[in-house]
């Protein structure tokens, strides 16, 4: 006995008001008695209240109630009999938000802040029989936003001087770090670009990384939590690097991890870049670059 | 036991021959001709100059070069699949070659697969490595560790410790550390093998983690000696992941063409829109996966792997991802491994997309940019720590520089090599980068600016790695290409002033065994002779030569390769003085070899017949003194060398080339001193068995020789040289041991001294041979097998016999003296028991006796006269023969009847078969003479039912249609006579 949703789309990636079809496909040896088979959609957002700002206990009991942005139920098959074999039931659902005035945001699978919208078939069964079901998760995409990405160039030069946040300044090696971002606005299906240029270090450098970090930020009763956690963090140097050569800065944003920046009354997503610098001893050198991702 | 008499039948040798005749017919065309005729006549304008004195063998000519055998063979050679698979990379057959594209590479590209085991074998250590994985199993390890005691104790070593990494649940990390280079080696094939079997069973995302954790291996560069090996097993193992995944996609992307149901594959050169959106998901989803790989090393590796697949989505992706990959490497630190990754990006991207180039400059200019810090003290400290010279570690980065030299230089223009030459000197001017610019463009291109490259050699900084090796590699290249003109002489000088300044005998040496063959090239001998007299001068003092034979020797082979007269090479004072620095025995004796190969083959040593074209340098036989002094010393030297211990394989070799020698040397008409020189050889070649053999083959054709000069007709010197030759062969064939060599000489000899009129001389020959007859043995050894020798005695004896009948009998001795004492011989003999052999001589005689009681012998030779002349059927002499025939057949018939056992019936039957042929051939079987005598035997032979059927059936037909002829009375009689028993 078996249960699958087949979407029309390979990628399953939709937008909004778009139709979602596809299949429910189901297996079975013999003849099955059943009490209808529904099939639902639900997009939520779901918030997470972080330990480190409410505190343990709060966390676990406090979370926040998801906020809806999709929910549909559909009965595809009215209680009766299933034949032996594969069965397939087309469906069709539009991808529309709950009410009027809500928009639907973009997937996005974070730490505190969830969105995600689930398709789940659901086959009914009798008292003795576990009623059998199946989700499938759906990634909405804008088809077009406000905001274009436009190339806002970044540049920067890392020195001694320019650090903030250390103890005791005479004790850092010197070094000159020159670069420039393409842009602090990025389209999500391009790269982010840039380079770099080590144009002296007296310290032999270890790895030069660049770290991409979501800052989250949940609204609540005592005002708001916000974090910031690494996504992914990928190497550009590795080992000590050629001074004055340019090394291009260059990262693919990993899907389903990233959104759009968004910003609502309830919360906020924003992501920011670092670019790193480990020096053989162990210092590491960061230079934070916030940036705002686009669709388009 | 009624004897039966011998009657032999009396013939009319003339009138059979006419009568089986075939019908000739007259024909305008040679039936193997018409496939040959180009060659034909190419091959009758060379011999044309020489017609007159040279006898041309017509069906050689004709057949020569293009016999449709060879041929054929040639052609399946050519097209044979199996020759020609192995030759291709496993790797790059797999996947990597795109049959399309690969022919957009030339055979001037040299292949990574012939880098890659000289890399392996080049790059080696002794030093302990160690292995960072989690993919090798434990089971594995044990089973590893059973195979050898010493590795208990090893695994005992492999320490444990969770790396903080990624976090692959595959159990923890572990680093094994103390590896051998074969351990090391074998767990990478292991690593390979996880791979791959993690691939069948659906585990991708484990195949992709032991490809990221391989190629992490390629960060380390702890044993640095190794890491050009490494690179190359670890590469390969990316390869194959490569691979992987690319038929993966491809098998995704099968698609269902409308009204079909069999999925079909995509086409070889697909575009993009052909691919399913499927396949581009998953291709996409690879992509993203080693995008979010977060060491740069791994990421550049896999991704380069997987380059290929980029053909899914979109085209001409190619361009820009290399572009894109090469500008990426400028983030690793080290040098080496940089360039060994670049190296990597290159030979993929010459896969995938031979027809881009950009990436490769920007490679090269980015390595000489970072060029700098090979002299940086993070690399100093490395080195430091593992105890290398800088000059070793310069060499590792030679293959990787060569192949990305020989990505840049593929197809490219001169223009190409001044700007990167440009380039070099500008910012590292480098002895290392000019070395591998040397390797990989084009010989014309370098040697066209020959002086050029002096100059820039003079300049460049060493830094470490070696000037010498510029001179040997420009030589390498000189050696390819022509300089101009009006260089070559300058280039010469200047090089050969430096290299001349070298101390170090093995750079020296490195270097004169590259140029050596550059003045051969260009100059006459005396340039050669001046190098090879200061190459003595260099290797002389200390002995320094005594470590440097095999270059010594490639420099013989070098120089013999180009000077391919003789009488040049040795007229040249240094080259001998040159051959005696060889002075350990076994070197001489291969350098010695190798001059008398080039001398007796005419072919260039090391050279490859190109198709239809033989080079004969030294074809011409000599008589120059020089030659004939100084290779007979050479030949002296190797016959010397031969002990109780050389080889069986070494005798040969070494005899076949002094053969060759003797061959070679001619005096023309002046016979007397050819002879002689005869006569010396054999003085000094006396231990080889073959070289012996061959004298007395070259003096029985010196006796033909001058046969043929007088026309047949001697002269009173003439003969006199005649028996001085035949004295010649007399007195060496005892010295030969091998029996039939011996008796073969004999024979043949004594045909040479009867041609010429040397009847005693002949019959000398004869008896000796008789006298042999007794002392052969009944088995010898050949290829280490025992034999029977008897079939090579019966094949003789036959021989021996034929030529009997045209020997006259020695007035001295009584009639048929030598047939008397053959028989005789015979009988003594200690046959083999169960055999036949004894009898089947004796009708060989038999026959031979019947031939003798013709009025008219069936041969002659040429005013000698034989037995039928001397005694003109003498009824006397007839009785004699007579007498013997008797004996003889008693003889067998004896014989017959003592194979009545049952085990020796079947000897029986054949044996009376052939009785009676022979019979049935060369006696009378009239009614009253010996028909009786064949009808008994014909029917003792099927008398117990062994008779052969098919030759009997043969045989009888045959009797009829005899019968049929004239005066075949007797014939049709007998044959009526013959009941044939049907075996049903």
């Amino acid at each position: 006995m078996a249960l699958d949703i087949r979407l029309k789309k390979v990628n399953k990636i939709y937008y909004e008001g778009e139709l979602v079809s596809g299949v429910v496909v189901i297996q079975s040896k013999g003849d099955m008695q059943h009490q209808g088979v529904n099939l639902s959609m639900e997009g939520s957002v779901n918030l997470q209240l972080s330990a480190k700002s409410v505190g343990v206990f709060e966390a676990f009991y406090n979370s926040l109630k998801p906020i809806q942005l999709v929910s549909y139920a559909v009965e595809l098959v009215k209680p009766g009999k299933l034949p032996s074999g594969k069965t397939e039931i087309p469906f069709e659902v539009p991808l529309k938000p709950k009410g009027h005035n809500k928009v639907l945001y973009e997937t996005y699978h974070g730490v505190f802040v969830n969105i995600q919208y689930l398709l789940r078939a659901e086959v009914k069964r009798s008292l003795l029989n576990k009623d059998l079901t199946k989700q499938s998760e759906i990634i909405l995409e804008y088809r077009d936003s406000k905001e274009k990405a436009v190339a806002k160039p970044v540049p920067f030069t890392i020195t001694p001087d320019s650090l903030q946040n250390i103890k005791e300044k005479s004790q850092i090696p010197r070094f000159v770090v020159k670069g420039k971002l393409d842009s602090s606005v990025c389209c999500l299906s391009r790269p982010l670009t840039g380079e770099l240029v080590v144009e002296s270090s007296e310290s032999p450098i270890r790895s030069i990384e660049l770290q991409l970090v979501r800052v989250e930020t949940c609204g609540c009763a005592e005002g708001y939590a916000r974090d910031a956690t690494e996504i992914q963090n990928i190497q550009i140097g590795e080992g000590d690097v050629c001074r004055g050569l340019t090394l291009p800065i260059y990262m693919i944003f990993p899907r389903l991890f990233t959104c759009p920046t968004l910003i609502t009354s309830n919360f906020k997503v924003e992501f920011e870049v670092n670019v790193v610098i480990v020096l053989q001893n162990d210092h590491l050198i960061t230079e934070n670059f916030p940036l705002k991702l686009t669709r388009i | 036991m009624a004897a039966y008499q011998w009657v032999p039948r009396m013939r009319d040798y003339t009138s059979e021959k006419q009568q089986e005749a075939c019908v000739r017919e007259t024909t305008d065309y040679h039936p193997l001709k018409p496939m040959t005729v180009t060659v034909t006549e190419s091959k009758a304008k060379k011999t044309g100059g020489k017609a007159e004195t040279e006898f041309v063998d017509p069906l050689s000519s004709s057949l020569d070069g293009t016999d449709p055998l060879s041929m054929f063979a040639a052609e399946h050679v050519v097209t044979d699949p199996l020759s020609t698979a192995p030759k291709r990379d496993r790797a790059e057959s797999g996947s990597k070659a795109k049959p399309g594209k690969k022919s957009s590479l030339d055979e001037s590209f040299e292949p990574w697969s012939t880098k890659k085991a000289n890399i392996l074998s080049k790059y080696t250590t002794s030093e302990r490595l160690s292995i960072t994985t989690s993919f090798l199993s434990p089971s594995d390890r044990e089973k590893v560790a059973v195979k050898t005691q010493v590795q208990t104790t090893m695994t005992d070593k492999v320490k444990n410790r969770l790396e903080q990494l990624d976090d692959f649940e595959e159990g923890s990390v572990k680093e094994m550390l103390n590896l051998s280079q074969q351990d090391y080696v074998n767990r990478i094939e292991e690593l390979n093998q996880a791979l791959i079997s993690a691939w069948e069973q659906d585990q991708r995302v484990k195949a992709l983690k032991i490809a990221i954790q391989c190629s992490k291996l390629l960060v380390d560069i702890s044993v640095i000696q190794f890491y050009p090996s490494k690179f190359v097993l670890i590469t390969d193992i990316l390869d194959t992941f490569g691979n992987l995944v690319y038929e993966r996609i491809r098998q995704k992307s099968a698609y269902f063409p409308p009204g079909s149901k069999v999925p079909q594959m995509l086409p070889e050169d697909f575009t993009p829109d052909q691919v399913p959106d499927s396949a581009k998901e998953t291709c996409r989803n690879w992509f993203y996966k080693i995008a979010s790989i977060r060491e740069l090393i791994p990421r550049l590796y896999v991704e380069t792997a997987i380059l290929r697949c980029y053909s899914f989505l979109t085209s001409g992706e190619y361009s820009q991802a290399l572009l894109r990959l090469s500008n990426m490497m400028r983030g690793i630190g080290d040098p080496l491994v940089a360039v060994y990754a670049r190296t990597y990006l290159c030979r993929v991207g010459i896969l995938v997309a031979p027809e881009v180039h950009d990436h490769v400059a920007i490679n090269l200019y980015d390595f000489l940019a970072t060029y700098k810090q090979l002299q940086s003290d993070s690399v100093q400290n490395i080195l430091a720590v593992q105890q290398l010279e800088m000059a070793q570690y310069l060499h590792l980065y030679t293959p990787a520089l060569d192949w990305i030299l020989q990505c840049v230089a593929h197809r490219a223009s001169e223009d190409t090599m001044t700007e990167v030459l440009e380039h070099c000197k500008k910012q590292c001017n480098s002895a290392l980068l000019l070395n591998s610019i040397m390797s990989a463009f084009k010989p014309d291109y370098i040697a066209s600016r020959a002086l050029k490259f002096v100059d820039t050699i003079r300049d460049c900084e060493e830094a470490g790695f070696p000037k010498h090796e510029l001179y040997a590699s420009l030589g390498a290249n000189m050696v390819l290409a022509d300089p101009p003109e009006e260089q070559r002489l300058q280039t010469l000088n200047e090089v050969w002033k430096v290299v001349m300044k070298l101390k170090n005998p093995a750079n020296y040496i490195a270097c004169a065994e590259v140029w050596i063959e550059y003045p051969c090239k260009h100059f006459t001998k005396r340039e050669v002779n001046t190098i090879l007299g200061d190459i003595i001068k260099h290797m002389v003092p200390d002995r320094a030569f005594e470590d440097f034979y095999p270059q010594l020797q490639s420099i013989v082979t070098k120089v013999l390769s180009h000077m391919h007269d003789f009488a040049v090479l040795f007229s040249m004072d240094k080259f001998l003085p040159f051959i005696d620095m060889f002075q350990k025995e076994s070197v001489k004796v291969e350098v010695c070899k190798t001059v008398m190969e080039t001398f007796t083959s005419g072919a260039r040593p090391g050279a490859l017949y190109t198709a239809g074209y033989k080079k004969r340098v030294q074809q011409d036989t000599t008589s120059d003194p020089v030659i004939m002094n100084a290779l007979m010393f050479i030949c002296k030297t190797m016959h010397d060398s031969v002990n109780a211990l050389t080889l069986e394989d070494e005798k040969r070799a070494i005899s076949n080339l002094i053969c060759g020698f003797i061959r070679r040397i001619s005096f023309g008409r002046d016979f007397e001193q050819q002879l002689s020189f005869y006569v010396e050889a054999r003085a000094t070649f006396s231990n080889l068995e073959p070289v012996l053999i061959e004298l007395v083959q070259r003096v029985n054709q010196l006796s033909m020789e001058t046969h043929k000069v007088v026309k047949g007709n001697h002269s009173r010197k003439t003969a006199a040289f005649v028996r001085a030759c035949a004295a010649y062969s007399f007195i060496t064939i005892p010295s030969i041991n091998n029996i039939f060599s011996q008796l073969n000489l004999y024979l043949v000899s004594g045909q040479v001294a009867l041609v010429n009129g040397a009847l005693t001389q002949g019959d000398a020959f004869l008896k000796a041979a008789i006298g042999l007859l007794p002392e052969v043995p009944r088995t010898i050894q050949v290829d280490g097998k025992v034999r029977s020798t008897e079939p090579l005695l019966a094949e003789y004896i036959n021989n021996f016999v034929s030529n009997l009948l045209v020997v006259p009998d020695n007035p001295d001795q009584g009639v048929l003296y030598l047939i008397r004492g053959l028989l005789n011989v015979l009988q003594n003999y200690t046959w083999e028991d169960n055999s036949d052999a004894k009898v089947r001589s004796y009708l060989s005689v038999t026959c031979l006796l019947s031939a003798m009681s013709q009025e008219n012998y069936l041969y002659h030779v040429n005013k000698v006269d034989s037995n039928d002349r001397l005694y003109g059927s003498d009824p006397k002499f007839l009785n004699e023969v007579q007498q013997i025939a008797n004996t003889l057949i008693t003889e067998i018939l004896e014989q017959l009847k003592h194979l009545q056992q049952q085990e020796a019936l079947r000897r029986q039957s054949a044996l009376a078969l052939e009785f009676f042929t022979k019979m049935v051939v060369h006696g009378d079987v009239g009614p009253g003479k010996m028909g009786s005598l064949a009808v008994n035997l014909w029917n003792l032979a099927q008398k117990h039912g062994y008779g052969d059927t098919k030759v009997m059936v043969r045989t009888l037909e045959h009797l009829k249609k005899r019968g049929t002829q004239q005066d075949g009375k007797e014939y049709a009689e007998l044959a009526a006579k013959l009941p044939l028993q049907s075996r049903t």
